[in-house]
């Protein structure tokens, strides 16, 4: 009895091994898609609110009855670490169900996991990064990238602040490549256009005190306080610079255009911010309304903040190749080297020889009232209220 | 003239919480002759269950700045003398005549698992948290010179906290028997000191100073994180081996010596602020070669 009851479960397991293939072959297949940026740490909220866009997009895919595949997302951590970041990109790259990477906010990991997406011919476009040398350092034309660079950035940032009667400044950035990018490129801005760098500041990017720094500034009595660096720092320098009753402009660059910068502030250290940031803000995208609409449906627990439209256009930019292609590494690299004019919700995109997009738009940005405000909405641009005036 | 005053006020600040956690490895050193390399991650941990307390006091309706004060300290210095004599009673003491260097790694490990701890299972344990202000942030100007009257408490309680120590250790029974186990286990014990005892109490003594150190932290930069107490445990080490490990005033010397030396670092040299923790450190290493004993040796250094 026993035997044959050993048997029919026996054969019962035969007949569904047998079975799977034929039922498998009626759904789609599944292709991966790797997101990759920064969901711990002091830039957490960024790198969540762009892997849910990211995951946003593939829903929205899955959910067409006319896409030829099923699509996951493979979401990694690289807590803005490029040590960590190299791990998980080697990790995506090895996978080889992951046909593309949707790839980093931190500038300093983005340029330290190219070699690897290069070594396994995984195409990639970056949503958040700004360093122009992550494209612009290397002839590998597997990555690619949405937003724009730095250099863009800081040249309207130091045309704004000039404009606006500033003369004197003293820069603080961290020693990564980001917050040294930073401090070239807008030296080298404000200098042209006749304004003074009084003193320049490295700081690790890891740093609590900056007590010192921030103290020979003082001495040097600057109109401006400039950061290049990320969202902790920024927040910790603002913070320290009230302590020491520093009065001067605090002006910051896109890394910290976030909502965890107002939130990790005294609404009255805030107030009045300057930063500047690549892209227009998600509302007056061609697409944004749609994109927020579609967000505010998929109820996840934390906005877009800052960059998730650009992770949400990436991430559909590499299923519409795969589409196209088919799940083929080379032939999706291949795919996106000819982007010209596509559309997309953060308006057209074309791809250069070296994958960058070529739109170079800047939005300014002052903090109002506990929100980041575009520069030309504000009350600060109408006159109502004033920005730390140069002496 | 204005902003040496400044300087002098930041370094003081920073001083004042090296000084206190070189405090704890210099007990822990001068009683059991061990190094508790988890000391960093003890403070850490006491500024987490300060920010805890805090944010629990504020929920149950107690929304006095003072309150919340008192419940920050009384609980972070409760939860981590507790842990500290825990880590005493169950890890040190039972490893105490294994080699030292075993002593070394598994507290260097308990402060890993610590720190990860926090991170993986306090809720967003990964990101900053924002530590409340408790004191009144006002500030008094002179010319370019600010003086916050937060500062000004935060180091006046550490510089009390130092005293009181101080008054402890030399002056009472309590402090008379560490002295003792400190200098001697054997005679210590035959003339009816609780030996064990002492070790939980001077290690729970060390850990609620680097809770106090951890909370003052908290309160003066206004923000907390899993990963805090790596460096600061790191710098409170390296203050109390240039003091004289086992010394008590060489570890005080050793944390404003620090937090100067990183001062010079940032403003007076000629090269990029960057450097100011590798100038601070060569420093430390030049300092160890002078003086292997420390500046302030221990008394009873003929162990060595």
């Amino acid at each position: 009895m026993k035997s044959i009851l050993r048997f029919s479960v026996g054969a019962m397991l035969a007949a569904a091994l047998a079975a799977a293939p034929l039922s498998g072959a009626s759904a789609k297949d599944t292709v991966k898609i790797a997101f990759i940026g920064p969901l711990s740490g002091g830039t957490a909220s960024i790198g969540v609110g762009g892997r849910n866009s990211a995951e946003l997009a593939v829903r929205i895919r899955n959910a067409d009855p006319k896409s030829k595949y099923h699509y996951e997302l493979f979401a990694q951590d690289d807590e803005c670490k490029p040590n960590v970041g190299v791990q998980v990109a080697t990790k995506a790259a090895a996978d080889r169900k992951v046909i593309g990477g949707v790839t980093h906010y931190c500038s300093a990991v983005a340029m330290s996991t190219v070699d690897v997406y290069h070594k396994f011919n995984l195409p990639v476009i970056v949503w958040g990064a700004v360093l122009p040398d992550i494209t612009y350092g290397n002839d590998y034309k597997e990555v690619h990238r949405v937003n724009g660079t730095m250099v863009n950035q800081n040249e309207v940032a130091a045309d704004f602040m000039t404009k606006h009667g500033y003369k004197t400044w003293v820069i603080l950035h961290d020693t990564t490549d980001y917050g040294k990018g930073h401090n070239t490129y807008f030296s080298k801005y404000v200098t042209e256009k006749g304004g003074k760098v009084l003193a320049t500041f490295g700081v690790t990017s890891d740093q609590q005190d900056f007590t010192a720094e921030l103290t020979k500034a003082k001495e040097l009595k600057p109109d401006v306080i400039y950061f290049g660096g990320l969202t902790p720092l920024g927040i910790r320098i603002r913070q320290q610079m009230d302590k020491l009753g520093i009065d001067a402009q605090f002006e910051g660059v896109s890394g910290i255009v976030s909502d965890a910068f107002i939130e990790g502030l005294d609404p009255k250290l805030a107030e009045g911010v300057l930063a500047f940031r690549e892209g227009a803000p998600v509302e007056k995208l061609p697409g944004g309304q749609y994109f927020l609409g579609e967000y505010d449906k998929a109820k996840f627990d934390q906005g877009p903040d800052a960059y998730g439209a650009f992770a949400f256009a990436a991430a559909t930019m590499m299923m519409d190749a795969i589409e196209k292609v088919g799940p083929d590494r080379k032939k999706v690299t291949a795919y996106l080297a000819d982007i010209k004019d596509r559309d997309s919700i953060v308006g057209p995109i074309t791809f250069d020889d070296h994958g960058q997009n070529t739109v170079a738009m800047i939005t300014k940005y002052v903090i109002q009232d506990g929100k980041w405000v575009l520069w030309e909405d504000s009350e600060y641009a109408a006159g109502k209220r004033k920005l730390v005036a140069p002496k | 003239m204005d902003l040496f005053g400044q300087y002098v006020i930041n370094g003081l600040m920073l001083g004042t919480i090296y000084a206190l956690v070189a405090v704890g490895f210099t007990l822990f050193f001068g009683v059991l002759d061990v190094i508790k390399f988890s000391h960093g991650d003890v403070l850490m941990v006491g500024a987490f269950t300060g920010f805890t307390a805090a944010a629990g006091a504020a929920a149950l309706g107690l929304s006095h700045p003072a309150l919340q004060l008192a419940a920050t300290v009384v609980f972070a210095l409760a939860g981590t003398a507790l842990l500290g004599a825990v880590i005493a009673k169950w890890l040190i003491l039972p490893l105490k005549n294994a080699p030292r260097l075993n002593i070394l790694l598994a507290t260097l490990m308990l402060g890993t698992a610590l720190r990860e701890s926090v991170r993986l299972f306090y809720p967003d344990g990964s990101n900053p948290k924002a530590f409340p202000a408790l004191l009144p942030t006002s500030a008094w100007q002179f010319g370019q010179f600010t003086l916050r009257v937060d500062s000004t408490i935060l180091v006046v309680t550490g510089i009390l906290v130092i005293v009181g120590l101080h008054l402890l250790i030399n002056r009472t029974r309590l402090g008379l028997a560490i002295r003792a186990v400190a200098q001697d286990e054997e005679t210590a014990r035959t003339m009816g000191i609780n030996y064990t005892l002492i070790v939980l109490v001077t290690f729970a003594l060390g850990s609620g100073i680097a809770a106090v150190a951890g909370v003052m932290d908290g309160l003066y930069y206004n923000e907390i994180n899993f990963g805090m107490g790596l460096l600061l445990g790191l710098i409170g080490f390296s203050a109390a081996i240039i003091g004289g490990l086992g010394n008590l005033y060489g570890a005080i010397l050793g944390g404003f010596l620090f937090a100067a030396l990183q001062m010079i670092g940032a403003v007076a040299l000629p090269f990029a602020s960057a450097y100011k923790d590798v100038f601070a450190f060569a420093v430390v290493i030049a300092l160890m070669a002078w003086k292997p004993t420390g500046l302030i040796p221990e008394r009873a250094s003929d162990r060595v």
